[in-house]
């Protein structure tokens, strides 16, 4: 019997929430052979300006939370993306025209990403935390802490699940609160990862994902005020000096992009690139 | 238009014309319920398409600094104190200290015992609705009074209480209405009370402080109601009549300013008067502020967008327009580092 069609028509992760773009815009994404699979939410400025706002009024909460409630949290989406193994791994098939073992390694590989990284979360203090010798009876602690809201342009090649993991889960572990711009082409990992984050345990707004064109979403975050840091790893395509230098206007940090097979490879030092060291003074009790 | 010889009468003898006898409670519960009602559904139509219009560039940019001067910048807080008022006068003043074109606010809204401290941080910009020494419009003090918000006090001590805003120098009274008298159907009451503190009002000049007339909408349950109380409001002299203290959810709502406005419009079409209007409370973005100007344009008309005949009683209000007015100026979003926290 022939079944009717059910073309979809996702939208964007915003806040927990899953609005259609401010623009009403969508635009087809396609197969690797060419063949419509569904329509994605082309995400505006205004889009991407609320996506900042949720992120902004989230981060409170899950900078706040403690580090072992983080990693569990974080540790949860694994076990979600474990259940929906079957639709990454058909999703990646279909986008990038692999076949069902590469996509399901990659699945994998992503999974055990998350892992590692969710178990950093009530780690990485100690590592890169210190008790400073002074010269004095002065207690010297250098804690590290979240730079804020993180605006990252997601991986645009190969690997669209593996790719976006591997840019948001650092950013997450230390208690950023993250914008991400999906892979253009490849974007329903990034969606059915919305559909994930949103059934999880993970507070609305902590990510945010919109689908839609790198080259004139990202300058907006780039100059945006109200973004603390900028994660380029996927920009190698853009003009991405000139969003470096506008990104300065604000003091951002900024990681420059990467490409090759071990782009945004898993590394403490990708979960240190957004946090600010805190150094305080405190006086030891002289009996 | 020509007004009806009601526009020839003093103000005491209109209202008393118009109600047909003295102001009793039977004689204005007679003239209030003769109002025709309002059409719930239609009303809240109306005020949702109001809030579709779209405004852009240069329009919005005008709507920006307008909401601007017409902000009482407000601060009713048990935990006030006279710096706290200070540095909110410093940011009526100097709304953007990063764009020193930005325009001033219209009032600073406090108590009636920090009505002192308001008049003189303000200094020579204090000015009782003229321009202040350098020609720049001043700054005006309004002081809420009569037992606010609640206004549960003997009416000696409500007079009193607008009494020593007025003499410490406020330009302004917000006064609040005897919810428990009208919803009662005391009109005479509620009444009497606004013509006795629009008495309390003048000054030792003879000249009157203005007199903002707070309705509670929130807590008069139907727009038919808030439509009397209105009538009732400017019948008994109020010079503006504002929809909420702030203190009580739900305060200002778009259907509840727009039938506010339109019994304005009704009052000026019958005596030539312009009264003002205050929605204050839970109007906290740009987005809603422009919603509000295009409500008062389409009502009553372009006129009524001066602080003489409107205002927004807001607090967090101007921070997001000065995010909206930073976007427009540097062509990229801000964010809240860059405005005061207050």
């Amino acid at each position: 019997m022939n079944r009717l069609a059910i073309p979809k028509t996702y939208k964007l992760y915003i806040g927990g929430k899953f609005p259609r773009s401010e623009s009403g815009r969508v635009y087809e994404v396609l197969s690797h052979q060419g063949d419509f699979l569904a329509n994605a939410a082309k995400g505006s400025r205004k889009d991407t300006r609320d996506a900042v706002v949720a992120a902004r009024s989230a981060l409170s909460g899950w900078a706040g939370a403690t580090a072992y409630n983080r990693g569990q949290v974080l540790y949860r989406i694994a076990e979600l993306l474990e259940g929906r193994r079957a639709q990454f791994v058909d999703e990646i098939e279909s986008c990038e025209g692999v076949n069902a073992a590469v996509a399901g390694t990659q699945v994998d590989e992503a999974i055990d990403r998350w892992v590692w990284y969710a178990g950093w979360a009530d780690k990485y203090v100690q590592v890169a935390g210190n008790a400073n010798p002074v010269s004095g009876p002065f207690f010297n602690l250098s804690v590290p802490e979240p730079t804020g809201v993180v605006a990252i342009i997601a991986p645009q090649g190969s690997e669209s699940l593996l790719g976006l993991v591997s840019a948001i889960a650092p950013a997450l572990v230390a208690g950023n609160t993250v914008v991400v711009v999906a892979n253009e082409l490849a974007p329903l990992s990034a969606i059915s990862l919305g559909e994930v984050l949103a059934t999880s345990d993970v507070p609305g707004g902590v990510v945010n994902i919109v689908t839609g064109s790198p080259t004139e979403i990202a300058p907006w975050l780039a100059s945006h005020a109200d973004v603390n840091a900028l994660d380029l790893v996927g920009a190698g395509a853009l003009d991405w000096v000139e969003l470096q230098i506008s990104a300065a206007d604000t003091l951002k940090r900024v990681l420059p992009p990467e490409t090759g097979a071990d782009a945004a490879a898993p590394a403490l030092s990708r979960i240190l690139a957004f946090t600010e060291l805190k150094t305080v003074w405190h006086t030891k009790a002289i009996l | 238009m020509t007004h009806s010889p009601l526009a020839t009468y003093q103000p005491e003898q209109r209202a008393l014309a118009l109600i047909g006898g003295e102001a009793t409670d039977a004689n204005l519960r007679r003239y209030l319920h003769g109002i025709p009602g309002i059409d719930a559904v239609g009303l809240e139509a109306r005020a949702a398409d109001l809030g579709t219009r779209s405004i852009k560039t240069s329009s919005k940019r005008w709507a920006i600094d307008t909401i601007i001067g017409l902000i009482d910048l407000t601060t009713l807080e048990g935990a006030d104190t006279p710096g706290k008022v200070r540095s909110l006068v410093a940011k009526a003043l100097v709304p953007d200290p990063g764009d020193p074109g930005c325009p001033r606010v219209a009032a600073v809204c406090v108590y009636g015992d920090m009505v002192g401290a308001a008049v003189t941080a303000l200094g020579s910009t204090h000015a009782a609705g003229g321009t202040d020494g350098t020609g720049v419009q001043g700054v005006r003090v309004a002081a809420v009074a009569t037992a606010f918000p609640s206004g549960r006090a003997s009416i000696a001590i409500k007079l009193a209480d607008v009494r020593d805003a007025v003499a410490a120098g406020a330009d302004e009274i917000d006064m609040v209405i005897d919810r428990g008298a009208f919803l009662a159907g005391r009109f005479g009451q509620v009444y009497d009370e606004i013509v006795a503190v629009k008495e309390a009002c003048r000054r030792a000049d003879g000249s009157f402080a203005h007199l903002k007339v707070i309705l509670e909408t929130g807590e008069l349950n139907t727009y038919d109601n808030v439509r009397r109380a209105s009538w009732l409001a400017i019948l008994a002299g109020g010079d503006f009549i504002k929809t909420s203290t702030g203190k009580v959810a739900p305060a200002a709502t778009l259907p509840v300013t727009l039938s506010m406005l339109e019994v304005v419009r009704d009052w000026h079409r019958l005596t030539g008067v312009r009264i003002g209007v205050k929605p204050a409370g839970g109007i906290r973005t740009s987005k809603d502020a422009i919603k509000y100007l295009v409500t008062v344009a389409e009502t009553v008309g372009e006129e009524w967008l001066t602080p003489h005949l409107f205002r927004f009683g807001a607090s967090s209000l101007l921070n997001d327009v000065l995010l909206q007015r930073q976007k427009m100026t540097t062509g990229h979003y801000s964010g809240p580092d860059y405005v005061t926290i207050d």
